[in-house]
């Protein structure tokens, strides 16, 4: 378990994290979500000991850490530009931290070998980081963080630097990973859709704070303010709330609660259209609706249409029947 | 810039020229003058006992010189890159004084410390140190005037590579001491060799302020450039030019390394 208490920590006049307190499970893939200059980076150092907290307390592994450097927390650590040691091969890469731990030479090879199949980089041993691709090498920081047997591995943004096909394979793989050797992981990441789709917990950051933290999907239904419903998913505004585009309501005719619009550009995505909306008073909105509602609808540019959200129009009536 | 190819090829010219009649021309004659009486005459000067005695020390001397500012460049190149220490611009700014200042008054301040009425001089003579006048001078003089390579050498190829590989070694257990001679040492180690070589060019030709220090004692303190000097004064100009010839042919060594070096340090 990783416990942070109370920390807060600045670079010159930029408070980085101001009182953050958090708590991470054993055995847990925790994300650490939030816009750049949001602290993520800076707690997930300080939980390494790559950065010392200005005041406040970390726990790693039900031992006070605060004051322990890096090579003494049994953790792991995955850069996002990969820190792969250029002038080793993989093999010697991974092999590292065993190395510096003096362990026997049959235990190393043994451990690195079973490393490298579990990374799926089996027959490349031999070979230097700058022949591998961008995926390869941070699967190759992976092997090298876990060749340690960490008792926390620690993420920063590890697949930044990627391109977006190689980018969710290796997420999808990390999940699959987790799951075999159930390794607490903290991971961070500017990006909702990555840290949807592999943390069981999410942590928003934002001003060096926590705005909020929970599963994906309670954090997703109930966000707790306007930042992590913004940083969530796409919003828009309406009647001065925030909403999801596909929670609007979309209708021919006045209804209660329901604002004019006018209807502009509307995107044809498959089973969805996105329709792109003018408020009476200016503001542009979008609306996400099922092609049957599209269809029934009859939408077309210019045409004025009238929206609303359910959560804050009150009583819904019964739409009724378009003639 | 887009350079037409009639003015390519005249800037080439000119470029050669200006080399062939600066460089080329004057060392080429220093060999031809060096031979033309045959290799006999070269081989009896350049293997008088004074002769060989300036050669080792200026040897010596650059060796001695040059291991001091690889460990010091190292270590200042490691302060200026990678802490945050307060005086940091200022250590900065001194690196380059042996650049700006002429060696003559780096000599003169030698005296001004070791000399008989210097600073240090009385009590060191009292304690049986003899600096001036002896091979602890020439250290001295060689080491302050090639202090910068190393470091300047060094210091752009730290921030390069940047922190990343050292950080990692620490989350893998390693120490500092460990990550140092693990990671980043073999990471700096052709900039760090093309610095030493540069430290050995120049350390080898240094004349002005070890001649100041030197005493000049034939057989003693004479190092190569000096030798060249007496020789010449002394009217001994075929001896002159054969000592000369020794200078440059490790200084064409030297640009050999550094050429090799050069290219591997581009590649990796």
């Amino acid at each position: 378990m990783i416990t942070v208490q109370d920390v807060t920590k600045s670079f010159g006049n930029f408070k980085a994290l101001d009182d953050v307190s958090l708590e991470v499970e054993d055995g847990s893939l925790t994300a650490l979500l939030g816009p750049s200059g949001s602290g993520k980076s800076t707690l997930l150092r300080i939980i390494a000991g790559l950065e010392m907290p200005d005041a406040g307390e970390v726990v790693v592994g039900g031992r006070l850490a605060t004051h322990l450097p890096a090579r003494k927390r049994d953790i792991g650590f995955v850069f996002q530009h990969y820190a792969a040691f250029k002038h080793m091969t993989v093999f010697e890469n991974v092999a590292f931290g065993m190395r510096i731990r003096k362990r026997p030479k049959d235990e190393v090879t043994g451990r690195v070998d079973e490393l490298l199949e579990l990374v799926g980089l089996g027959g490349l041993a031999g070979r230097r980081p700058s022949q591998l691709s961008g995926g390869q090498r941070q699967r190759m920081a992976l092997a090298r963080a876990l060749a340690v047997q960490p008792r926390v591995l620690l993420l920063d943004e590890p697949f930044g630097a990627l391109d977006s096909g190689v980018r969710a394979d290796l997420r999808a793989w990390l999940r699959r990973l987790h799951d075999e050797i159930h390794v607490t992981t903290v991971l961070v990441t500017h990006d909702q859709e990555e840290a949807m789709e592999v943390a069981d917990r999410l942590v928003v950051l934002n001003e060096g704070r926590i705005e909020q933290e929970g599963t994906p999907r309670e954090l997703y239904e109930a966000p707790a303010n306007d930042f992590v419903m913004g940083f969530l998913g796409p919003v828009s505004h309406v009647g001065g709330h925030l909403v999801r585009p596909h929670d609007l309501i979309l209708s021919d005719h006045p209804a209660e609660g329901a604002e004019e619009a006018m209807v502009g550009r509307v995107l044809h995505l498959g089973f969805e259209v996105r329709v792109e909306l003018t408020l009476h008073g200016g503001e542009e909105v979008t609306a996400q609706i099922t092609r049957a509602e599209a269809d029934g609808l009859e939408l077309s540019p210019g045409d004025i249409v009238w929206v609303r959200d359910p959560a804050t129009a009150g009583a819904v009536a019964a739409p009724p029947a378009s003639a | 810039m887009v350079v037409e190819r009639r003015h390519r090829i005249e800037l080439r010219v000119a470029a050669l020229g200006y080399l062939a009649v600066l460089l080329m021309i004057p060392v080429g004659l220093v060999f031809y003058r060096t031979f033309e009486h045959g290799i006999g005459a070269v081989i009896d000067s350049v293997s008088t006992p004074a002769a060989v005695s300036a050669f080792w020390l200026t040897i010596e001397a650059a060796a001695i010189a040059v291991t001091a500012n690889a460990v010091f460049g190292v270590a200042t190149a490691l302060v200026l890159v990678r802490t945050t220490l307060p005086g940091r611009r200022l250590l900065n700014a001194l690196i380059d004084l042996p650049f700006a200042v002429s060696p003559v008054v780096i000599g003169l301040a030698l005296v001004a410390l070791y000399g008989r009425t210097g600073w240090f001089g009385p009590w060191l003579t009292d304690h049986g140190v003899r600096i001036l006048f002896s091979v602890p001078g020439i250290v001295l003089a060689t080491v302050f005037v090639s202090l910068p390579f190393v470091v300047r050498e060094v210091a752009p190829v730290l921030r390069e590579i940047g922190d990343d590989q050292e950080q990692a070694a620490s989350t893998l257990g390693a120490t500092g001491w460990q990550a140092f001679w693990r990671i980043t040492l073999p990471a700096i180690r052709w900039g760090l060799a093309y610095g030493i070589v540069l430290s050995v060019a120049r350390a080898i030709g240094e004349f002005g302020a070890v001649s100041f220090v030197s005493g000049k004692i034939a057989g003693e303190t004479q190092t190569l450039t000096i030798l060249v000097e007496q020789r010449y004064t002394n009217f001994d100009v075929a001896g002159a030019y054969a000592a000369s010839a020794v200078l440059a042919l490790i200084a064409l060594t030297t640009l050999l390394a550094m050429t090799t070096l050069s290219k591997r340090r581009t590649l990796s």
